[in-house]
């Protein structure tokens, strides 16, 4: 269902809270911690979903990771696999985080929860800025645990102290990008189960087309293409330089760059499309 | 009709879903601290005429004033002027009372020195003390309700919105949360907007009425007017008189509507 008339009042009040600087910009940053530390709040009465949610990047690592270990293709003839992997499996968990979070948007609208937030004065970019912040909050934690699994297992990570800041820090990038991709789609969906379809079916491509599991240099020509079109292709890059020193030197910054153009990108996207979503 | 102090004027507001007058041509005036109900069937267009006072949906035509700001162009002014509650439950069943009364203490824009003053009284204002360590999605119906309501508190709003408040509650929850409500006015004049199709509900409760039919605004006034002008002894009665058909009958045939009813009385247990 659409309302009459084009111009929506969502879009135009949005305006004149632009126009007033610092005082927004405040807004949405008190409204973004809030949404966050909601999230959060959600994780500590429900441990459990975090432990589930973290087995399965560590199945990846230790199965498929340990599989594969000897292959020299994959390894490039000197690294354990499964350190290559680490950074990949890392970005994954994240990416399925971020990609299903839209799932939320679509419950909160069917219980109210949306309308409700729609009617206060929270900017509508705190909104969306909020819930793909809960999405990192999630992320943030699951890293941290696989960071601790591979200390403990001794997998040959770089353990710099601006290295793992800096793989913290793009992973948060991607998983808020995705997160918004995510928002999207549930703007464009408003249908669980069609969600549900539509996020299957955009994770294989993402994480198989991407430098997650291999190298682009074992991929023909025309998958190298579409991984070089993929995000998650640079996040990942970003992350393993950071966090294993594999990769082109110097190169970090170009990944970085386009890992936050595209969260740029999304979360304007996703800010327009938000509050159509009630309708 | 004096306008110019009005809590929520409403001036010829007309809104088109596609090929479908959900709104056609309302007019209304709610006065400061009055309990205004909109009463009809579902699909009368309640829910619509509120979503466009609180700005979550554009008019087609016509013009809104809620707390002396325009929906349209001072929709940020009304956000902060309001507080709204919609049919379905909008606390967040995953966090506690109290995490939920926190979280929309921040997002409406309270200030931080403020906060546990505003929130403290709100727990007094809907009787929360006992529950406040609970899960939101363990609490019952009426617990609920009374949670939102205080949610809804916390930034003083002028007009507070209803939209079915009472669905899905027991008799004796339901005489609970109107007793809060009364009290709130009572004591904060706080302007009360809310929509029923409980006709009993709205007899008792509003201070005046306006009966929506098909889009339409059919009568309104003091519930009494209305009996003694339609020669009826009850709000059943005057909406046969006024529209010709019988409430339960106008009631029927909206499978959407039912099943997203029973969603709701679900929920609430």
């Amino acid at each position: 269902m659409s309302a009459h008339g084009a111009a929506s009042p969502i879009v135009s009040a949005e305006q004149p809270a632009l126009a007033h600087g610092a005082g927004a910009l405040a807004r949405v940053g008190a409204g973004t911690v809030a949404m966050a530390q909601a999230e959060l709040r959600k994780l500590r009465h429900d441990h459990l979903d975090i432990f589930t949610r973290s087995l399965q990047p560590l199945m990846w690592l230790f199965i498929f990771g340990t599989a594969l270990r000897h292959n020299s293709a994959l390894t490039l003839g000197h690294l354990d696999y499964r350190a290559y992997l680490a950074p990949g499996v890392m970005a994954q968990a994240a990416l399925f985080i971020a990609i299903f979070y839209g799932l939320a948007v679509i419950w909160e609208r069917d219980v109210g929860q949306l309308q409700r937030l729609l009617a206060t004065p929270l900017p509508r970019s705190a909104i969306v800025l909020g819930k793909a912040a809960g999405a990192c909050v999630r992320a943030l934690v699951q890293a941290l645990l696989l960071l601790a699994v591979l200390a403990v297992a001794g997998i040959a990570v770089r353990w710099t102290l601006g290295g793992v800041l800096g793989t913290l820090a793009l992973l948060m990038l991607g998983t808020a990008a995705f997160a918004c991709m995510s928002m999207l789609m549930a703007a464009a969906v408003k249908e669980r189960e069609r969600f549900m379809g539509i996020g299957q079916l955009i994770m294989m491509p993402l994480f198989f087309a991407s430098s997650a599991l291999y190298p682009l240099a074992v991929m023909p020509g025309w998958l190298r293409v579409v991984a070089r079109v993929n995000p998650l292709t640079y996040e990942v890059q970003g992350l393993r330089q950071m966090l294993v020193g594999v990769g082109g030197a110097g190169e970090v910054w170009l990944d970085v760059g386009v890992v936050a153009g595209f969260l740029v990108l999304m979360l304007l996207a996703a800010t327009r499309a938000y509050p159509k979503a009630i309708l | 009709m004096g306008t110019g102090a009005a809590a929520v004027l409403v001036d010829d507001l007309a809104v088109r879903f596609e090929d479908v007058l959900a709104v056609a041509g309302v007019s209304f005036a709610v006065a400061p601290g009055e309990v205004f109900g909109l009463l009809g069937p579902n699909g009368a267009g309640k829910t619509t005429t509120i979503r466009v006072l609180t700005t979550l949906l554009p008019p087609g035509s016509g013009r809104a004033l809620v707390a002396g700001h325009d929906v349209v162009r001072e929709a940020l002014a009304v956000r902060a002027a309001i507080g709204y509650i919609p049919q379905a439950i909008s606390v967040d069943g995953a966090l506690t009372a109290r995490e939920n009364l926190d979280f929309y203490a921040r997002v409406t824009g309270v200030p931080a020195r403020e906060r546990a003053q505003r929130i403290e009284q709100a727990i007094a204002a809907m009787d929360l003390e006992a529950m406040l360590g609970r899960l939101a999605r363990t609490l019952s119906g009426g617990m609920l309700r009374r949670l939102e309501i205080a949610t809804a508190l916390l930034n003083r709003p002028a007009v507070l919105f209803l939209d079915e408040p009472t669905v899905g509650l027991d008799p004796t929850a339901r005489r609970l949360v109107w007793e809060h409500l009364s009290l709130l006015r009572a004591q904060a004049g706080t302007t009360i907007l809310f929509t029923t199709h409980v006709m009993e509900e709205a007899e008792r409760y509003c201070e005046r009425l306006a009966i929506m039919d098909l889009g339409h605004l059919v009568e309104q006034g003091q519930p009494r007017e209305l009996l003694e002008r339609n020669g009826a002894d009850s709000l059943e009665e005057v909406f046969t008189a006024v529209t010709g058909r019988n409430i339960e009958q106008a009631q029927e045939g909206r499978l959407a509507d039912v099943r997203a009813r029973r969603r709701v009385a679900h929920r609430l247990g």
